[in-house]
């Protein structure tokens, strides 16, 4: 059984018409409006695109919070382009402390998968390969964020009971 | 005690019998060598060996009492690898919920 530490998984529903969502994930240009980034060239599946940060023109508030990271160098190597179905790309989670020097540390890959459901859109996002990822970068992610954190044992607990079953 | 600062803290856990330690440790504190040992599937010398790689992890530190090694958990660096997910995976929902504003009221 593969261990929960290296993957985040996040399941929704969308209220709009697949070929609509995969515009919004698979073209550069839209997945910056969303995500809060400026690309500088299109998707190509094997091929790297550079960008960088730029507040998100979907939330004011979160745009807000993204100023401090505004002008980050970005860097995503997309892998496959299946439309409808996946894209997929590797990037460094949390590249936006400008005082390291990640281009040599492992990435993540990121997925998103669709399915059409009665004239809605199931997305699947998955990131993996957290595993990889020294701890030091971590950190820095950390810095980023004021927000309070409570330590769940029992999580891994949970995770070691059901594991061994 | 070695620095956490640089050990694969999720690679040290992607393992059933140190996960298993973990949860010991932290059920019951403190345990030695040998009471790990009781309650594991595994030979003494391989309980060893997973305590040094969660030690190098930053995850357990173990000191000696008289004959035996007590070991414990340090609490830090399990913080440190469930914060790091728990941040990412926040900054996800708040990313999903700026793609549903796009396509749901554009389209």
């Amino acid at each position: 059984m593969a261990t929960d530490t290296d993957r985040i998984e996040k399941h929704t529903l969308l209220r709009a018409p697949i070929e609509r969502v995969w515009r919004a994930v698979s073209e550069a240009e839209q997945f910056g409006r969303w995500f809060g980034m400026h690309l500088d060239g299109p998707f190509v599946a094997g091929e790297r695109v550079t960008g960088h940060i730029v507040p998100t023109t979907v939330d004011p508030g979160v745009a807000e919070k993204q100023k401090a990271f505004e002008g980050a160098p970005v860097e995503l190597w997309v892998e496959r382009i299946e439309p409808m179905r996946l894209f997929s790309f590797r990037w460094h989670p949390y590249a936006a402390d400008p005082n390291v020097d990640v281009a040599s540390e492992p990435t993540t890959l990121v997925e998103f998968r669709l399915e059409e459901a009665k004239g809605a859109t199931h997305l699947t996002i998955v990131e993996s390969g957290f595993d990889a990822i020294p701890l030091e970068r971590r950190e820095a992610a950390f810095r980023a964020n004021e927000g309070g954190w409570t330590l769940q044992l029992t999580l891994i607990e949970k995770y070691v009971t059901d594991a061994s079953r | 005690m070695r620095a956490a600062s640089a050990a694969p803290v999720f690679a040290a856990l992607g393992d059933d019998t140190r996960l298993a330690i973990v949860a010991r440790l932290s059920a019951r504190g403190p345990q030695s060598i040998t009471e790990l040992a009781d309650a594991a599937p595994v030979t003494r010398q391989a309980v060893r060996k997973h305590l040094r790689a969660l030690e190098e992890a930053g995850l357990a530190a173990g000191r000696r009492v008289g004959r035996e090694h007590i070991w414990e958990l340090r609490r830090t660096g399990l913080a440190d690898a469930q914060r790091y997910l728990d941040e990412i995976s926040a900054q996800w929902d708040a990313a999903i919920e700026r793609l549903r504003r796009m396509v749901e009221e554009e389209a």
